[in-house]
């Protein structure tokens, strides 16, 4: 077992664990976007950001930083909650997050988080590119412009479908999630269709056909609840 | 009988400038006298004074030419190589014709570079002529810990930016558990007007694999990588070659110098994308995935290369390794500072006299730097700046020429040593346009994977455009400072916390270059095309009707042949037509 505080509270953690872990069990609540129970952590949204006391203050991924005996963590501060508003205000300004006219409004992940983090305007200068929206497959739609790219589709439909459909095009604020290597998706050779990526998808960037707003609610969820199935190595 | 050589620059610059065409013309020559048999002509690394190139240097007695062209080879031939009088209009300095002699030369301390334009890069026997694996065979017979201690001892710190000590690194990856480790030498050069890298590589590729071999000795790897940047052929030809030679020689491979130990490397090329010099990205792409940065913790050292231990250095940095070695670490540390030991390498670039390849003691200022060896900015402009550090450097002002080139100096000031990419920078450049032209590199580098990154470049570069466009607000200052301070702390990686350098730095040392631009809708250096006026020097002007035929929207008018033109401000689109088309530079800009 190791042990750490986060919080001022006393956490512990087994070997392999995160920070992020460690202070679920304790009851420290963390906010997240990128992170998704069964995939693989990325540290990408850093909006889980913790500051460790003990190594002068340093910022560290709570998702992606294993947890070490010792560490005295702080989860929550003005500073972090400042940081991490600045950081949603920075994805609500780079493409389209325009709750009203969102498939996802009510179920979103990202106007939970701005709700939580109490990010009530954003002070910088909307981007607004125009992107595409494919709507080629014949369950499902893609609309980049609600996309924040934090690779939960990419990486649910590699870790647990073993697909590998979507991938990261370009780079920068140009970085696109495509199928098949920029093929529409209706067309890709390799989709099963599983729906796993827009299950795993925390806003309307991935949406289902045919679903009224108040119906398109996901289960991000499920990912963990099949991997936890599967008989273990 | 050789009786004279001549060392032939054939490094990248010199290349381009026409140094092939010079050997050709000056094998026809000697080939015409017959003297092919007692002038041999030997090619080189990159000797130093990129912009004079070609170069070439004459042995015995050390004559140094410079911007040799093909049509120069009958005179140097003719004159020099048969009546042995130098031809003095091919002299760097007058009077001047050794390199020992000439500043430029005499300030530097070449250690790294001791190799580069003097051996043939493509001959492993002129390496080992040179002591070249030496090292190598020393090592092999002492114990790991023994060639650590010696590396820790001497204090080298890691050349490509960061200053990580190299010894306690090494030592990191010794002590992680596992088989399999490797070593991976970065070689992903990618600041703008930085290649001291490419010079070492083209230069003197032998040493930065020996540096590697003993490094992974040290470590207990059997594998290596330099991982290359594409845009470098003649690099990636020369350490192809320098690869089969020393294999060939038994120098890489199974069971060298007949110890117990096997090392092999493999060349890696990148595709073009900046943020593969960071460490973690770097694996990754030599890995064959996306070229993308992951959190540290945990470190290559315990989970690098396909997660097994890893030690990853520089080229500079391996470059060094072999002269702890043989010249002990104790001769390593006599130079440089307390923190800062040994030399580095500088890109001299901008607006300098000698801009080029230069390696200095840590700890000379950069005065020293900068107008020694540099020779100072060009006649009839002024130093404002020097640029140190690349896109995640920052902009030291004159009041800062007297700080110690180290690690630590430089950072205290908000820049950083980097990799060693000097730009001087004259009265003539705009301090915002400097920081809005290495955001815009930085913006369009960043690989999209953390937020602050990613966004947080593309909203610190839209305001810096909006002040040189003249629409700024003093607001925005106060936005590029909170933007910078978050992206320093909450990136992923050191491309986006180091990214807001050249903007923090120059709102620090230039904060009243910025407000011209917002209060007074100005560019004091004149260089910002909204900020500026082209106005006509009546005395200069006389009359030829270039500009007003030049420019696209009447404001430059006349009547040919009646000096003075004028420019009509209010029809004026900015565009500069008229200032390059004055065959009398009368047309000049300045600050509105």
């Amino acid at each position: 077992m190791i042990n750490l505080r986060i919080d001022d509270v006393p956490a512990q953690a087994e070997p392999g664990q995160t920070i992020l872990d460690a202070a679920r069990a304790a009851g420290v609540r963390i906010p997240t976007l990128c992170h998704l129970e069964a995939l693989c952590p990325v540290g990408a949204c850093r909006l889980c950001l913790v500051e460790i006391r003990n190594w002068n203050g340093k910022l560290v991924p709570a998702c992606a930083t294993p947890a070490q005996e010792g560490l005295d963590v702080v989860a929550n501060s003005d500073r972090l909650t400042s940081l991490r508003r600045t950081i949603l205000e920075l994805l609500f300004a780079e493409r389209n997050h325009i709750c009203a006219f969102c498939v996802s409004n009510g179920h979103c992940e990202l106007q939970d988080l701005a709700t939580e983090l109490g990010m009530d305007h954003v002070t910088f200068p909307y981007r607004f590119p125009a992107l595409a929206l494919d709507a080629s497959h014949a369950k499902f739609g893609i609309d980049h412009n609600r996309c924040v790219l934090c690779g939960r589709c990419v990486r649910a439909c590699a870790e647990v479908e073993g697909a590998f459909t979507w991938g990261f095009a370009g780079r920068g604020v140009h970085t696109l999630v495509e199928a098949d290597l920029g093929d529409r998706w209706g067309r890709s050779v390799t989709c099963t269709g599983c729906g796993k990526c827009v299950q795993a998808c925390p806003t309307g960037a991935l949406f289902e056909k045919g679903k009224i707003t108040a119906e398109q609610e996901k289960r991000p969820a499920l990912l963990a609840e099949i991997t936890e199935r599967r008989p273990r190595a | 009988m050789r009786r004279i050589q001549v060392l032939l620059c054939s490094g990248t610059a010199c290349q381009s400038s026409g140094s092939d065409k010079v050997k050709r013309a000056l094998l026809d020559e000697l080939g015409s006298h017959d003297l092919l048999s007692e002038v041999q002509i030997v090619e080189t690394g990159c000797m130093g004074p990129c912009e004079l190139g070609p170069v070439l240097l004459v042995y015995p007695e050390g004559t140094f030419y410079v911007r040799v062209k093909p049509d120069d080879a009958a005179e140097i031939v003719s004159e020099h190589f048969l009546k042995g009088r130098p031809v003095r209009r091919l002299l760097w300095t007058e009077g001047a014709p050794q390199p020992q002699e000439i500043p430029f030369f005499s300030r530097q301390m070449k250690l790294v570079l001791r190799n580069c334009g003097t051996i043939d890069p493509e001959k492993i026997e002129e390496y080992i002529a040179t002591g070249g694996y030496e090292a190598l065979g020393k090592v092999v017979t002492l114990d790991p810990a023994q060639v650590i201690a010696a590396v820790k001892e001497s204090g080298l710190r890691g050349r490509g930016g960061a200053g990580f000590p190299t010894g306690t690194k090494w030592e990191l990856v010794r002590a992680a558990t596992g088989d399999t480790k490797y070593v991976i030498c970065n070689a992903d050069e990618g600041d703008p007007g930085a290649f001291m890298d490419r010079a070492i590589l083209e230069g003197d590729p032998h040493a930065v694999l020996e540096g590697m071999a003993i490094a992974a000795y040290a470590v207990g790897a059997s594998r290596g990588y330099v991982y290359v940047r594409a845009e470098y052929p003649l690099a990636i030809r020369r350490l192809e070659v320098a690869l089969a030679q020393a294999r060939k020689l038994g120098l890489l491979g199974a069971r060298i110098f007949e110890s117990d130990f096997s090392f092999d490397i493999e060349l890696r090329m990148g595709a073009g994308a900046f943020v593969c010099g960071e460490e973690t990205a770097l694996m990754a792409s030599i890995e064959g995935r996306r070229g993308e940065p992951r959190p540290r913790p945990p470190y290559p050292a315990t989970h690098g290369l396909w997660g097994k231990p890893t030690l990853i250095n520089n080229v500079e940095t391996f470059a060094n390794v072999r002269h702890i070695v043989l010249g002990g670490a104790a001769a390593f540390a006599a130079v440089g500072t307390e923190k800062s030991k040994g030399t580095k390498v500088f890109a001299l670039a901008g607006k300098v006299r000698n801009t080029g390849l230069v390696e200095v003691p840590m700890g000379i200022t950069l005065r020293e730097l900068v107008f020694d060896i540099g020779g100072g900015v060009p006649a009839g402009r002024e130093f404002k700046a020097v640029q140190i550090g690349g896109p995640s450097g920052g902009c030291l002002p004159a009041s800062l020429l007297d700080t110690p080139v180290d690690y630590d100096s430089l950072s205290r000031h908000g820049a950083i040593m980097g990799s060693g990419g000097v730009i001087v920078l004259d009265d003539a450049t705009c301090m915002v346009n400097m920081a809005r032209f290495f955001l815009e590199f930085t913006a369009d580098e960043s690989c999209g994977k953390c937020v602050p990154c990613r966004v947080g470049t593309q909203m610190m570069l839209a305001i810096l455009n909006r002040i040189v466009a003249g629409e700024g607000t003093d607001q925005d200052l106060v936005r590029l400072a909170e933007i910078g301070d978050m992206m320093k702390n909450a990136s992923l990686c050191a491309l986006g916390q180091t990214a807001p350098n050249p903007v923090l730095s120059t709102l620090r040392y230039f904060p009243e270059e910025y407000r011209a631009h917002i209060r007074d809708r100005s560019c004091p250096a004149g260089v910002c095309p909204n900020l500026v006026r082209y106005v006509v020097v009546p005395e200069a002007c006389r009359g030829c009707d270039a500009c007003r035929r030049a420019c696209p929207t009447g404001a430059a008018q006349g009547t040919a042949g009646k000096a003075p033109y004028r420019i009509a401000d209010e029809l004026c689109i900015r565009c500069g037509a008229c200032f390059d088309a004055c065959p009398f530079g009368a047309v000049k800009k300045e600050p509105r």
